[in-house]
Parts: structure tokens; C-alpha cells; sequence
């Protein structure tokens, strides 16, 4: 059975993708319960109690509640775009997983151009949010997706030039090379000093606009827009949209730690452990973030993208593509390399 | 502190009337109704905003959602009923809204209040006024952080503190909301034991959260990019709208009753009056904190020296139910959390009820100027603009 499985990647590749996905949506489902409990004890609150012990069966609860309330298409809605948003929103966010390693071993596809994956499936993760707020035939909806399509496709240019610098550094546009990368010569986060810690910071920051949370959430922005993009959807087919939400930004962690934080490289444990550890310890900075943050204006997002962002995330391609270009690297002491390398 | 996003102030003065057939717009014009029934209208208010784009260029504000009648409900009751009718009013500072009325009632019928119990109204108006702008700060927060955000966790810890508060009127009135402690001739609850000492500490608790407040809000570069220069209200337009209390003390209207017109026990008492001149929405945040600040000081040195004496110029805890009017009419004005909130009481000649009972409701002119502040901003901005002005539907509408 495993010399079958070694020889054959679709079917590794399947059955891998296939537990990924299952674990991935209980750790989205769990970290929803896992939120609340954060966030009531931020708020003095309990969060949920009630159901099971330490309300652990809160998810649960919630699901069924989903399933069992009535799927409602507004008059007026397209129907067939109406429907199709949410499950393809879902399924946008899981596809980006295929490409990230979790341990030496653990990945779905080992594909050459990994980072480009993620990056077009982020991408594409605005279509159907455009989609299910054209498709509401409702004025907040259609806001909602309006800013959050200008937001995705601003923010993209930041997350893409910060995601060049691991990819210079690395020579590989495929993650497990770039997490072997580290494995051999230190985090990106730490190397090259400076402008690893920038791309870094702004590719977090742009993952958080990418996933929609606070401070960059102004296309769901409840205080204004009610609910943006799903304020028409009931029952599961508005349950996917946190979902989708949870997956994604459980996602972006996991590329953001493989991209930088040495993905499953560490001491002392497993691969897998050290990528877990990283992956959740992002993702709770961002609930620790969303929770104690106020949130920009639209424009103010946008000028922040354009002014700041943008401009400081190329330098950072530059000093990256001037480190390995000049051989400023300490670690290639083959003088061959450096000068192969522009 | 410095800030990430500048942004271009709003043109000072706009025209609320706009002809919108004169506008020239790139695309369509889109008609929003903010409301009625909205998470951020702080009550069933509704706007009419005509957006070009995202940016507002025309407002129109409905309110009378909540519209109950209590101006003619009150010319059908007794002096002495008049009380609990306006708990309702204002609901977040329905201490002083009781207090209002029976000193209108009060100065007609000649009464005179007994020095304790003007101080407990004082001390109870000051407790009140924190009361009060602890909800207006915290659903500020909420209004610009987003219920499921940051915003929230500020608005939860205004709410915690403000508990404090209402566990004390409880211990006083045995109720959390709507007292009904004020009667014609003073107070009808008296202090109980050991409960000065419950202020004093309540009153830490809360300078703790205002701190919190500060380094959360007022010192976030977001929060400052969301309000400087947003919602600038102007000095004379504040005072051609009659916008008084901190609304307009934050555009530099420096009037305050208290210390203007003192009427308690206030002519005793160092009012600070906090001002701002910026007229932003920032300001207006700024002015409620100070005032907030302020009023802890006064309640420290309220609480500490309660007189002697009896709480009602009647019968212990009941008041002087027999109250002789003999026609006549006066005005009240008290400095309520939200500005000047006027009394005007015409007395039936006959009856023992008001034969005209008018109210000045503070929000009702706060609400008036939001066609001028709301043209020229984002909708992001509307909210939160919407959430400085504080309105109390109940007192808007009556």
C-alpha cells in the first residue's frame, strides 16, 4: 500500500488533499469557537458556554442551525450566480492549499510554480465575492463587492512584489523549495536583514486585506454596510462565507509562515509540529489584531496600498534581488554561484 | 502622533438644499436609505443619502419613528405622574430628564428643595452625565471599529464600567434603568449605608477604563485618520442649529448650564468646562472624554460631602403630593449629557396637569445639522459622524 502510494503522486496527492481538507475545515470551524472564547475574554465575557463542555460543541450547534434554516434567493437576485457564489468561494480558498508543504512530506501537489497558485487563487477569490454582490440585487451588497473588489486587486500588487523577495532569495517559485531554502540558510524572515522582515510585515498586512479582516475588513464593515457581501444570503449558503473567511485567512497564515518563518523547519520536533505551531500562532495574531483594532475608510485603504506599500515592498524586491545579485551572501562561498546568479 | 493616511478635509459649508438636477455626476446617482432599521442609526432614524460613487452629496435625515406623544400624554396626567413618562425620554440619562420636569413643576408651584436633597440630584445628575457618555464613547467605538472588531471590545468595556454605575442606582432606587427617584420637592430614595464608599469605587474602576479608552482610541493612528477633519461642524452653524452641550462645545461654543445658569447645587461647585475648536468629529470624542473626566471630579467632591437634613421638602420619602398651580408658566433649561434640555410649562389654571408641556430635546438639534455635516463624505464616514452626535431616539421623537 505505501510502495503504491510512493509511486503514485494522484493518488498520494488525493489522499493527502482529501485529510488536508477535512482537518482544515474542523481547525476553521474549531478556530471559530476558539475566537469567540479569545474574544470574550478580551471583552470581560465568557463567550460560548453553553453547548457541550467550554461550549465546544458551539460549532456544531451553529452548522446545524445553518443547515436546518431555509435557503431564501431574494427577488429580484440572479439566481444561478445567487447560488453558485458561496460553495465557490469555498472553494477558491481550499484550492490554495494544494501547494503548501506542511511538513518534508506532507503536500498535496509538488508543483514548480507554487507561489504563482497561490497567488492566482487569492486572486480569483474575488470573482465569486463580486459575483454573490452583483448577484444580491442588493445596494450594500453591491458596496460591499465593489470595495472589495478595488481592495483585492490593490493589495494583490504588495502581497505578489513581497512574495518575489522568498522566491528571489530561494531561486524557486515552488514553496518546498523555498522552506528547503531556509531549512539550509535561515529564515527569510531574518534574511536578508531587513528587507525579509519588511516583505514579511507588508505580506501579512496584505493577506489580512486579501482575507477581509480588521483593520482592512471595509468590504463586510457591519457597522456600515450591515454585512457587505452576504447581507441576502440565510442558512449555509451564508455559513460558507465565514467559513470561507476562516479558511482563507488560516491558509494565508500557512503560506506566510512557509514564505518566511521557515515553514516546517525547527528544532527538536517534526516538521509538521513546527508548521502547525507557526501557522496557528499567526492566525491567533490576527484574531488578537481584529479584536483590538478600529478599521480604515476605503480610501485611506487604497492610499495606504498605493503611497505606501506598493513603493516600499519594490525596494524590498530590489535590496533582495541586489543581495543574491551582487553576492552579498555570506553562505554562498562558491564563487561560481554568485557569479552565475544575476 | 503621526498618521499614516492623510486625507482632504471636507469643504467647511454645504449646501443641504442641493438641486440635484444641476449635478453633474460620472454615473448614475444611488439613492441609500440609512435606516430605519440599521445597526448604526443609534435607534430607528433614517437618512436619505444621495451617494455619487461612495461620497454622499446629499442628506436627508426622517426621523419620528419612535414618535409616542408624550408632550400631549402629559397634559392628561397629574403633576405628580409626570415623572416616569420622561425616563423614557432620553433613556440614557433619565435621571436628569426626571430632573427637568419637576424643577419646571417645582419653580410654578414655589417649592423650595431641601439643600440635601438638591445635592443628591446634583450628585446623581453627575453620575448620570458618566453614565451616559460611557454608552455615547463606547458606541462611538463601535460605530468605527465594527461590532465584530476592536470596536467592540472598547464598547464592552465602556459597558462593563457603566454597570458600576448602575449597580449604585440600583442599591439607591432599586432599579437599573428607569429610576422614577426624583418627585416634586426633592428626592423620594435616600442614600443608603455604605454607599458612598460603593462611588468611590466605582469611580477608580472607571478612571482605570478611560485610560484604557485613551491608549485604545485616542491615541490610535487609525482612530485618529477615521475622525480628524471628518464631520466639521462650524462655530456659528452650531449656533444657528441651537446645537448646545458637548456637540457644540467641541465646535467651540463654550456655554455650559451648569456653570452658566447653575441651578442644584452647582453655584457651589468649580464646573470645568472642557472646549474644543476643531468641530470634527474628533473633538467631539475628546470633549465627552474630558467631560466624563470632569465629572468624576465633581462626584468625588459631591460624594464626600452629602449635608444633613431631609431629602424632600414633604413627607419623608414621598414628596408634597398636594401640589397647587394656579396657571402660570416658566422654562427650565438643564445641562443633560447631550446639551441643553429645556422644560416649557404652561400650568392649567384649573387642573392639576400642565395645560402645555414642551420639550427641548438636545438630540433633536444634533440630528438637525446632519445635512450639513454628511455631504462631501464617504459612507464610512456617515456612521461615524452619525455616532458622534450621540442621538437619543426616545428624546428625538418624544
Amino acid at each position: 500500500m505505501s510502495a503504491w502510494l510512493a509511486e503514485n503522486a494522484w493518488a498520494r496527492g488525493g489522499l493527502i488533499g482529501l485529510a488536508l481538507v477535512t482537518v482544515v475545515m474542523a481547525v476553521s470551524a474549531w478556530s471559530i469557537w476558539f475566537e469567540r472564547k479569545f474574544a470574550g475574554r478580551m471583552q470581560n465575557r465568557l463567550g460560548p458556554v453553553f453547548v457541550g463542555p467550554f461550549g465546544l460543541l458551539q460549532p456544531l450547534a451553529d452548522a446545524i442551525k445553518m443547515l436546518r434554516k431555509e435557503m431564501l434567493v431574494p427577488r429580484g437576485a440572479d439566481r444561478f450566480l445567487f447560488i453558485i457564489a458561496p460553495p465557490l468561494t469555498l472553494f477558491l480558498a481550499v484550492a490554495t492549499l494544494a501547494v503548501v508543504p506542511l511538513s518534508e512530506d506532507i503536500l498535496v501537489a509538488e508543483l514548480d510554480i507554487g507561489v504563482l497558485w497561490v497567488m492566482a487563487f487569492s486572486g480569483l477569490l474575488l470573482l465569486p465575492t463580486w459575483i454573490a454582490g452583483w448577484a444580491s440585487n442588493n445596494k450594500y451588497a453591491l458596496f460591499g463587492a465593489m470595495r472589495a473588489a478595488a481592495q483585492g486587486i490593490s493589495y494583490e500588487v504588495p502581497m505578489l512584489l513581497c512574495a518575489l523577495v522568498p522566491v528571489i532569495m530561494a531561486e524557486s517559485l515552488s514553496l518546498s523549495d523555498i522552506v528547503a531554502y531556509q531549512a539550509e540558510h535561515g529564515w527569510l524572515l531574518w534574511w536578508p536583514p531587513g528587507p525579509g522582515l519588511v516583505a514579511f510585515v507588508i505580506f501579512f498586512l496584505a493577506s489580512l486585506a486579501e482575507a477581509n479582516r480588521i483593520p482592512f475588513d471595509i468590504p463586510e464593515a457591519e457597522s456600515e454596510l450591515i454585512a457587505g457581501v452576504s447581507v441576502e444570503y440565510s442558512a449555509m449558503m451564508y455559513g460558507l462565507f465565514p467559513m470561507t473567511e476562516y479558511v482563507h485567512t488560516l491558509i494565508a497564515s500557512a503560506v506566510a509562515s512557509a514564505l518566511f518563518l521557515g515553514g516546517w523547519d525547527g528544532p527538536f520536533a517534526p516538521g509538521l509540529h513546527w508548521m502547525v505551531l507557526k501557522t496557528l500562532a499567526l492566525f491567533g495574531f490576527i484574531f488578537w489584531l481584529r479584536w483590538s483594532l478600529v478599521r480604515f475608510r476605503a480610501d485611506q485603504l487604497m492610499r495606504i496600498c498605493w503611497v505606501w506599500l506598493v513603493p516600499i515592498s519594490l525596494l524590498c524586491v530590489c535590496a533582495a534581488a541586489a543581495f543574491v545579485g551582487f553576492g552579498f551572501d555570506p553562505l554562498a562561498v562558491d564563487a561560481s554561484s554568485v557569479g552565475a546568479a544575476p | 502622533m503621526s498618521s499614516l493616511a492623510q486625507t482632504t478635509p471636507a469643504p467647511v459649508r454645504i449646501d443641504p438644499h442641493l438641486d440635484l438636477s444641476d449635478y453633474e455626476a460620472d454615473a448614475d446617482l444611488m439613492v441609500l436609505n440609512l435606516g430605519p432599521q440599521h445597526p448604526s442609526t443609534h435607534g430607528v432614524f433614517r437618512v436619505k443619502l444621495v451617494l455619487d460613487g461612495e461620497i454622499i452629496i446629499k442628506a436627508v435625515g426622517y426621523p419620528g419613528y419612535l414618535h409616542r406623544g408624550v408632550e400631549k400624554l402629559c397634559e392628561k396626567l397629574n403633576y405628580s405622574n409626570l415623572t416616569p413618562i420622561f425616563d423614557k425620554n432620553d433613556y440614557l440619562a433619565p435621571l436628569i430628564n426626571e430632573q427637568a420636569v419637576n424643577m419646571a413643576i417645582e419653580q410654578l408651584a414655589g417649592i423650595e428643595v431641601p439643600r440635601r436633597g438638591r445635592w443628591l440630584r446634583t450628585l446623581l445628575a453627575e453620575l448620570q452625565r458618566i453614565a451616559s457618555h460611557l454608552v455615547a464613547l463606547g458606541t462611538f467605538t463601535l460605530d468605527v471599529g465594527g461590532a465584530i472588531g476592536g470596536g467592540s471590545t472598547l464598547f464592552l468595556w465602556c459597558f462593563r464600567d457603566r454597570e458600576l454605575l448602575l449597580d449604585l442606582f440600583e442599591q439607591l432606587t432599586g432599579c437599573r434603568f428607569h429610576y422614577n427617584t426624583t418627585c416634586v420637592g426633592g428626592q423620594r430614595h435616600d442614600v443608603p449605608a455604605g454607599w458612598d464608599a460603593g462611588v468611590l469605587a466605582a469611580l477608580e474602576q472607571i478612571e482605570r477604563g478611560l485610560l484604557e479608552l485613551d491608549s485604545f482610541m485616542v491615541d490610535n493612528p487609525i482612530f485618529i485618520d477615521r475622525t480628524r477633519g471628518v464631520g466639521v461642524l462650524d462655530h456659528d452653524l452650531a449656533l444657528q442649529l441651537g446645537v448646545h452641550g458637548p456637540i457644540g462645545r467641541a465646535s467651540g461654543v463654550d456655554l455650559d448650564l451648569r456653570r452658566d445658569a447653575p441651578y442644584h447645587c452647582y453655584d457651589e461647585l468649580e464646573v470645568p468646562v472642557p472646549v474644543r475648536t476643531a468641530g470634527d468629529v474628533e473633538a467631539r470624542f475628546q470633549v465627552r472624554l474630558a467631560e466624563t473626566r470632569a465629572s468624576i471630579g465633581l462626584v468625588r467632591q459631591l460624594v464626600q460631602g452629602i449635608p444633613e437634613g431631609p431629602i424632600n421638602a414633604g413627607k419623608p420619602n414621598t414628596g408634597p403630593t398636594t401640589i397647587k398651580i394656579k396657571g402660570g408658566s416658566c422654562y427650565v433649561g438643564v445641562e443633560s449629557p447631550r446639551g441643553e434640555l429645556g422644560t416649557y410649562l404652561v400650568a392649567s389654571p384649573k387642573g392639576p396637569n400642565p395645560w402645555r408641556l414642551k420639550i427641548r430635546p438636545p438630540s433633536l438639534h444634533a440630528v438637525a445639522a446632519i445635512p450639513w455635516l454628511l455631504p462631501g463624505h464617504n459612507l464610512s464616514d456617515a456612521v461615524a459622524i452619525l455616532g458622534s452626535l450621540d442621538p437619543v431616539m426616545g428624546e428625538v421623537d418624544r
